[in-house]
């Protein structure tokens, strides 16, 4: 369970590992409506992502609930990558909000100029959100996005973060685990895969800026992550989300797992969900029912290799992550097994 | 108001008087003392509602411009140097866009070596950028050309650099009229976007456009910039009604009626030129001169029909594309095609070498007989040139030839001062 205030969502079910039998138990106020026809589509269908895109589903969710939020008067920039380009092959543009794409690396100042120039225009309520995946964000956007936390614009940032340069290929970015096979990053050698000890943590990185808000969150989990977009909306300044968004075309898991390896890539500590608020960690997400990294593994042909008995060390590598991640932000609920 | 002024106070001012709403800003020398005066007159107010953003990189300050600019905002820039080429990803993003930013360029050498002075070779870099780029020749025309600039960028819904000499015009104190308010908002409407991101009528912006339609963008590009060379002149009327003054426009012009011979050239080097011109006419030679002060557009026709007269042409620019020559000089070769009049390139004035009357006088002494290799270096030491091409051809591991051509003249310094 969420720790912290949570008003909005204080009954979640684990029931079914779904919220089809919890929605009906609900009254109707709190009903998901995933699946009414009259639900908002800021991202429209017929875009061209891939069959299980995390991020096509991760993307529809949050900005949805960033126009809720803000009563449709939202503005969003978006980096080059998978959602720009899946979004809008032209003349067709799946976007039912004012959005613009400049560059690769800049999304983040771009976020900071559309705000400047409602600021200066008394447009005050009309807010931004700034967007990107994990290359255009952690690596090549890095330093437009330090710059937009370091000014306290008022920005919010999504990550979409699948662990690689996907358009591209499927290469190696700063946020492709250890061991995983990338275009850039291939199984041969001693060290198959992505090198050990490499990467970074971009949440914690923003959390040093000291900016209102902080958080990760799921695509396995829709409502905690609807959740923490409107808490997002109620800040003011600088904020940072990071959504976990499995690649089925990159990891090689199928398309129908993609919400069965987001589940599982949290259940096993791997990906910790938690909320900081200037700088302090305010909540993490309680593993209810903790899985061997091995479960979330063994469905991504990306870690295929590190279940050969030479590459043992790989797998007791990214076991630590998990054990790492569990220790930081307390994720195992009271009285659950730490082995 | 008249003043004693700096060049960039002038430019601070001019631009703050066309109630910019966001300005981007990260220090670059020369550039840096317009956007600390344009931060300065912010921060106290009297500016409007604008917002000053101290940003991370030069990157990031085009960045932020795009986003402002998309955003209907009317929306300034300065940069320099390496600060052009940092931006560069960002500098061909707005023009594409169509957002009608303003940058200024104070114009400096690009490194390595590591030089901080003035020659042309940032905008040249971003000539192909697509940005309308004006250059002015002092302080009064770059206080001027700003205001045109914004009027210019709004109109044509590009970015317009405002290209001026770093530290020749933008640390010297020269007598400035800096454009008055009410003049200014006479002369410049409030700025009304092509196009904006708004809420209330969502469009989608910078999408991506395959083979079937990628010409025809870049051919409107192209089409819409050759429009400028309609609205640039009728600006440059419009603001010398308004204001008394000549400035701006595309080209201009120095006694060169019946001129056997033009130079021509941009920025702060006509100053200097007029004034040995002169002297050479009165010494009987048949010279004028012409500055270009649109140099994107480029004023071919305008050029070619002011030029028609002439039997030479010596073009000084303080630019060199490695390789090839002269860039101002191959795009008046290409006004002038077909036409029997010689052609000469000359480069000077690289990484701030002084242009004094005097080497200015004996390069065009040369020239109006006809006698300067092609492309000519000016005041280019043959000696250390030549005694660093016999070292990188005897020593075997030769190093870096910065350093070295240093470390030569240095020790030729010595020696000329042992023998005092």
């Amino acid at each position: 369970m969420t720790k912290g205030p949570d008003s909005e969502q204080r009954v979640k079910f684990y029931q079914t590992g779904t919220f089809t039998v919890g929605n009906r138990l609900l009254n109707e106020a709190q009903r998901t409506v995933q699946a009414s026809v009259e639900r908002a589509n800021s991202l429209d269908s017929g875009h061209r992502a891939c069959q299980g895109c995390g991020e096509a589903l991760g993307a529809r969710y949050v900005v949805d609930a960033a126009l809720r939020a803000t009563n449709d008067q939202l503005i969003a920039a978006n980096a080059t990558g998978c959602l720009e380009v899946f979004t809008t092959p032209y003349p067709e543009s799946a976007w039912r909000l004012p959005w613009i794409h400049s560059l690769f690396g800049n999304a983040p100042a771009v976020g900071t100029g559309i705000a400047a120039a409602l600021r200066a225009r008394g447009r005050e309520d009309v807010r931004v959100i700034a967007q990107g995946g994990d290359g255009g964000t952690t690596d090549i956007g890095m330093g437009c996005l330090s710059g937009m936390f370091d000014r306290n614009d008022d920005v919010l940032y999504v990550c979409y973060n699948n662990q690689a340069y996907m358009n591209t290929g499927v290469q190696r970015s700063s946020q492709t685990p250890p061991a995983a096979r990338t275009a850039t990053t291939t199984v041969a050698g001693s060290d198959p895969g992505n090198e050990l000890n490499t990467g970074k943590s971009v949440p914690l990185i923003a959390m040093a800026h000291g900016i209102a808000y902080v958080a990760t969150a799921s695509v396995h989990d829709l409502h905690d992550l609807e959740y923490k977009v409107v808490k997002a909306m109620s800040f003011h300044g600088a904020r940072y989300l990071e959504v976990f968004v499995p690649c089925p075309l990159g990891w090689g898991s199928r398309p129908a797992d993609t919400i069965k390896v987001a589940r599982l890539a949290t259940q096993c500590g791997m990906f910790p969900l938690f909320e900081a608020e200037y700088g302090e960690l305010t909540a993490s997400t309680r593993i209810r029912e903790r899985k061997p990294v091995e479960d979330y593994l063994k469905l991504q042909r990306r870690f295929a290799h590190v279940f050969a008995l030479e590459n043992a060390h790989q797998l007791e590598a990214l076991r630590a992550i998990a054990e790492r991640n569990i220790r930081r932000f307390d994720l195992l609920a009271d009285g659950e097994d730490t082995a | 108001m008249l003043q004693q002024i700096e060049g960039s106070a002038a430019v601070a001012q001019a631009v703050a008087a066309c109630r910019p709403e966001v300005i981007a800003a990260y220090p670059i020398t020369p550039q840096t003392h317009i956007v600390e005066g344009l931060g300065d007159m912010v921060k106290r107010g009297l500016v409007g509602n604008c917002q000053f953003l101290n940003v991370e990189s030069e990157f990031g300050a085009m960045s932020v411009c795009i986003g402002s600019s998309a955003t209907g905002a009317r929306t300034y820039t300065a940069t320099s140097s390496q600060g052009m080429l940092f931006m560069m990803e960002a500098v061909y993003n707005a023009s594409g866009l169509g957002l009608p930013i303003v940058m200024t360029v104070g114009n400096r050498a690009i490194g390595p070596p590591l030089n901080i002075w003035n020659d042309w070779s940032d905008s040249m870099a971003a000539r192909d950028a697509a940005w309308i780029q004006l250059f002015v020749e002092d302080n009064q025309q770059a206080a001027d050309v700003h205001v045109q600039a914004f009027r210019l960028a709004e109109a044509a819904s590009l970015p317009v650099m405002v290209c001026m000499d770093g530290f020749i015009l933008t640390h010297a104190y020269t007598r400035v009229d800096v454009p008055d308010q009410a003049n200014v908002d006479r002369f410049l409407p409030a700025f009304e976007p092509h196009q904006a991101l708004d809420p209330l009528a969502p469009i989608t912006m910078g999408a991506m456009v395959g083979p079937e339609a990628f010409a025809e963008v870049r051919f409107l590009a192209h089409y819409k910039q050759l429009e400028a060379l309609d609205l640039i002149p009728r600006h440059a009327a419009e603001f010398e009604a308004l204001f008394g003054r000549d400035s701006g426009g595309l080209l201009k012009t120095f006694d060169i009626e019946d001129k056997s011979t033009v130079v021509v050239t941009m920025g702060s080097v006509v100053g200097t030129m007029k004034s040995v011109l002169a002297d050479m006419r009165q010494d009987g030679s048949s010279i004028g001169l012409l500055s270009i002060r649109s140099y994107r557009p480029f004023p071919k026709q305008q050029l070619r029909d002011a030029l028609a007269g002439a039997k030479r042409v010596i073009v000084f620019e303080k630019s060199l594309a490695v390789g090839m020559g002269g860039i101002l000089a191959a795009d008046v070769r290409m006004a002038l095609a077909s036409l029997p009049i010689a052609v000469y390139s000359v480069i000077g004035g690289l990484g701030g070498r002084p242009i004094t009357r005097d080497n200015l006088r004996r390069m065009l002494d040369k020239g109006v007989r006809d006698e300067l290799e092609e492309p000519h270096f000016h005041d280019l030491d043959v000696a250390v040139v030549h005694r660093e091409l016999e070292r990188l051809r005897d020593i075997q591991r030769p190093g870096p030839s910065a350093e070295s051509i240093l470390r030569d003249i240095a020790g030729a310094d010595a020696v000329a001062r042992s023998s005092e």
